[in-house]
């Protein structure tokens, strides 16, 4: 194998390299001793960076500094929020055994919420998408007015991370909000991509993530609203409000806020440029391979349906993971986008639930945009993806 | 790459050679945590991050292809069918024949590359003719031709068996050496499929109402029920334990499954030398190379069993086998693997027998 190749990364969704920024902030704070929960001025100091670091990711996000919780990532935000804030809602009014969701989330939403309707008999309500993973509002609404009082929690995800869809947060929040019931979104693929303002949007908490934004990773926040009680996972020191217990990660959340403050302040640009990208991509891709289509919300220079950087394509006659290793060894790096357990490639719950059969769920994948991506990756893609669809119809013909 | 060392080290020695080498681990189950668990097996989560780690240390690629329908319709489907049946399946060599050197080398053809290389030990070798041959391995206790007596002149013409040449001992040396972490993980032994090795318990739990019969009759050779039993495909021809008969025969010989009859549920026992066979009937022969009509050749009966001086005689796709010196304890199912000297020629699933 040519080990002197470029190499192409098409994988931002699943995480994206780190900015000098963060870089900077994180390591210009590593050898400083001081548990931020210490009294004395080693930890006054780390304190203060910490609440510098909340004040600014408060100011990027739209919401309050003491809204924002820190947590290990997304996974641990998505559960605290999904178990927690159900937890509490139970604890007030033992009414409230269901919780409404989208059959699109994320695992880190999903696994969650089949453990609580294993273990605790939670009438757990995936609520359908349409062919282009977008939720089906009435189906919402019905769910809600069918008998409102027992809805605990409404999750669902500002953009979805395999197609790219944006979900009407607006909507949900405004049906919700007829009722005082909660709403949780996994924004881990949102924010810095399209504009995400908490206070604006409504939302009750929202879950985002360093690493998807040019922060560290094991670092992000689960932001929830100062009126909403959380029960909390993990006991402990008390520490995020009592919420979230364990020493605070001062280095990881300097490089998280400075990053954030970054993508935030870029985010126009980003979305314009990564968007002007990925449009590019697709439709070269078309060009090469005819049979080639995309998934998920058509392109939209604003925006306003799909994530920019995202370009999740079907490639009928092949298998997603053929694809996959063909590009690899050519130094282009993707994903089918599919959920893994010991590496064994399921078929994506989110393509079949757009209604893709089996087949379709498995000739698919995804080429996923962020800040280092050139017009050099895009045409590297468009060279290798003729050939790559060939052979990789070739292995499946047999 | 299963996981084990076999595979490691001949990914290793492939990757040495100067082949371009992409390591594959197979997954067969759709739920990994239903096959085997612990260190013997080879469908595990844990042995799936042991491939990975070898291939990292190797340097080479590392994907997990999934074929766990493939192998449930082609192998494990095929082994119950078999079993209810009253036959006894070897899976290995159907895995070989429609997996591993099938629908992965397909596939790995179909991506451009040129062959299957794998840690079973086997050698291959070009004739005079020209035609790819496999030779039984230098270390006569790890020998895997006879798993691979299924594989045609095509499919050994894209195969690569690095270990054939080597011992285990040397292989799990060469390991160690290396680095891999494997080097000492205990070999996998069994069916990969049947998590605790207690077949008849996997095969009462799956079978259902597959089965032919939920139990029967245990007789002698007169007629005499000497038992009950709780199902025909707990049996295999020439088995010994688990008759639970209670008393010993007059004679106080040992008694032996004799035949199974799966459709009235009766399983007939009796004395050892009633075991033995002269004459064999296989039927699906696969040939490595061009196919005999007449050959005086040796034959083996079961995987890890010996060597039985034979006349081997094609006719249509059928294989009749006489046995210069009997065997005992030959079940229906099983393959007979021909062989040349040490070279393969080739195999068929015993269909019949007789004395």
């Amino acid at each position: 194998m040519d080990t002197t190749q470029r190499t192409v990364y098409l994988d931002h969704a699943a995480t994206t390299p780190m900015v000098p920024a963060a870089i900077e902030a994180m390591t210009a704070h590593l050898l400083d001793v001081g548990n931020p929960s210490s009294l004395h001025a080693s930890g006054r100091q780390a304190r203060r960076v910490v609440e510098e670091s909340r004040e600014t990711i408060a100011q990027a996000l739209g919401c309050r500094p003491g809204e924002v919780v820190f947590t290990s990532g997304g996974t641990e935000a998505d559960n605290l929020a999904v178990k927690g804030i159900h937890w509490a809602r139970v604890a007030a009014d033992p009414r409230r055994t269901r919780i409404l969701s989208t059959s699109v989330e994320h695992h880190a939403v999903l696994d969650p919420l089949t453990w609580l309707r294993d273990a605790e008999g939670v009438e757990v309500e995936l609520l359908p998408v349409d062919d282009k993973g977008r939720l089906v509002l009435d189906a919402l609404r019905e769910a809600v007015e069918r008998d409102p009082a027992t809805v605990s929690l409404i999750s669902a995800m500002w953009a979805n991370n395999e197609v790219g869809t944006l979900q009407p947060v607006e909507e949900v929040v405004a049906i919700a909000a007829e009722h005082g019931i909660p709403v949780h979104t996994d924004a881990v693929q949102a924010v810095g991509a399209v504009p995400v303002d908490f206070a604006k949007s409504g939302v009750d908490a929202l879950t985002l993530t360093a690493h998807k934004l040019g922060g560290p990773y094991g670092v992000g926040a689960l932001v929830v609203r100062r009126e909403l009680t959380v029960t909390p996972l993990a006991h402990g020191g008390g520490q995020e409000r009592d919420i979230r217990s364990g020493t605070i990660d001062t280095p990881a959340i300097a490089g998280f806020a400075a990053a954030l403050e970054l993508a935030v302040k870029h985010q126009p640009e980003h979305l314009a440029r990564v968007g002007a990208l990925r449009d590019d991509l697709v439709r070269r891709v078309i060009e090469a391979v005819p049979e080639a289509h995309l998934h998920g919300a058509a392109l939209d220079p604003l925006g306003m349906h799909r994530l920019p950087g995202n370009a999740h394509l079907g490639f009928p006659g092949c298998e997603g993971d053929s694809l996959l290793m063909l590009l690899d060894a050519r130094g282009i790096e993707t994903s089918t986008g599919s959920a893994c357990s010991a590496g064994v490639p399921q078929p994506s719950h989110v393509l079949l639930a757009m209604g893709c059969d089996e087949e379709a769920a498995r000739h698919s994948l995804r080429f996923s945009l962020g800040h280092t991506s050139t017009r050099a990756d895009v045409d590297a893609v468009v060279e290798a993806i003729g050939p790559c669809v060939e052979r990789a119809r070739a292995a499946k013909a047999k | 790459m299963s996981g084990g060392v076999d595979s490691a080290v001949a990914a290793a020695r492939a990757a040495e050679a100067g082949h371009d080498v992409t390591g594959i681990h197979l997954a067969l189950s759709r739920n990994p945590a239903s096959y085997r668990s612990g260190a013997r097996g080879c469908c595990t989560i844990e042995d799936a991050n042991d491939a990975r780690r070898a291939a990292d240390v190797i340097g080479i690629p590392f994907y997990v292809w999934d074929l766990s329908e493939r192998f449930h319709e082609d192998v494990v489907e095929d082994f119950m069918d078999e079993y209810a049946a009253g036959r006894t399946p070897n899976p290995c060599l159907r895995c070989n024949e429609r997996i591993k050197f099938a629908a992965v080398l397909d596939r790995a053809l179909g991506l451009g590359f040129d062959a299957v290389a794998t840690g079973h030990y086997a050698r291959l070798r070009t004739g005079a003719d020209g035609l790819v041959e496999m030779h039984r391995a230098v270390d006569d206790g790890k020998d895997q031709s006879y798993v691979l007596g299924v594989l045609d002149q095509e499919q050994l013409r894209h195969s690569l068996f690095p270990l054939g040449g080597s011992t285990k001992a040397e292989v799990r040396v060469e390991a160690a050496e290396r680095g891999l972490l494997v080097a000492d993980k205990p070999d996998s032994h069994d069916i990969c499929f049947v998590a605790d090795g207690d077949t008849p318990g996997w095969l009462r739990e799956k079978l259902g109402d597959r089965a032919p019969n939920q139990g029967g009759a245990i007789l002698d050779e007169s007629g005499q029920e000497l038992g009950r039993h709780d199902g025909t495909y707990g049996f295999t021809i020439g088995q010994r334990k688990g008759l639970r008969l209670g008393r010993p025969a007059p004679d106080g010989k040992p008694r032996f499954v004799l035949d199974i009859e799966p459709v009235s549920g009766t399983v007939t026992v009796g004395p050892h030398e009633r075991l033995a066979v002269n004459r064999l009937t296989g039927i699906r022969p696969r040939w490595c190379g061009t196919a005999p009509t007449r050959l005086e050749a040796t034959v083996q009966l079961r995987a890890h069993g010996g060597e039985h001086r034979a006349v081997v005689s094609v006719d249509d796709g059928s294989v009749e086998v006489e046995l210069l010196d009997p065997a005992y304890g030959i079940a229906p199912g099983q393959a007979v693997v021909v062989y040349d000297g040490t070279r393969v020629v080739g195999s068929a699933t015993i269909s019949a027998t007789s004395r």
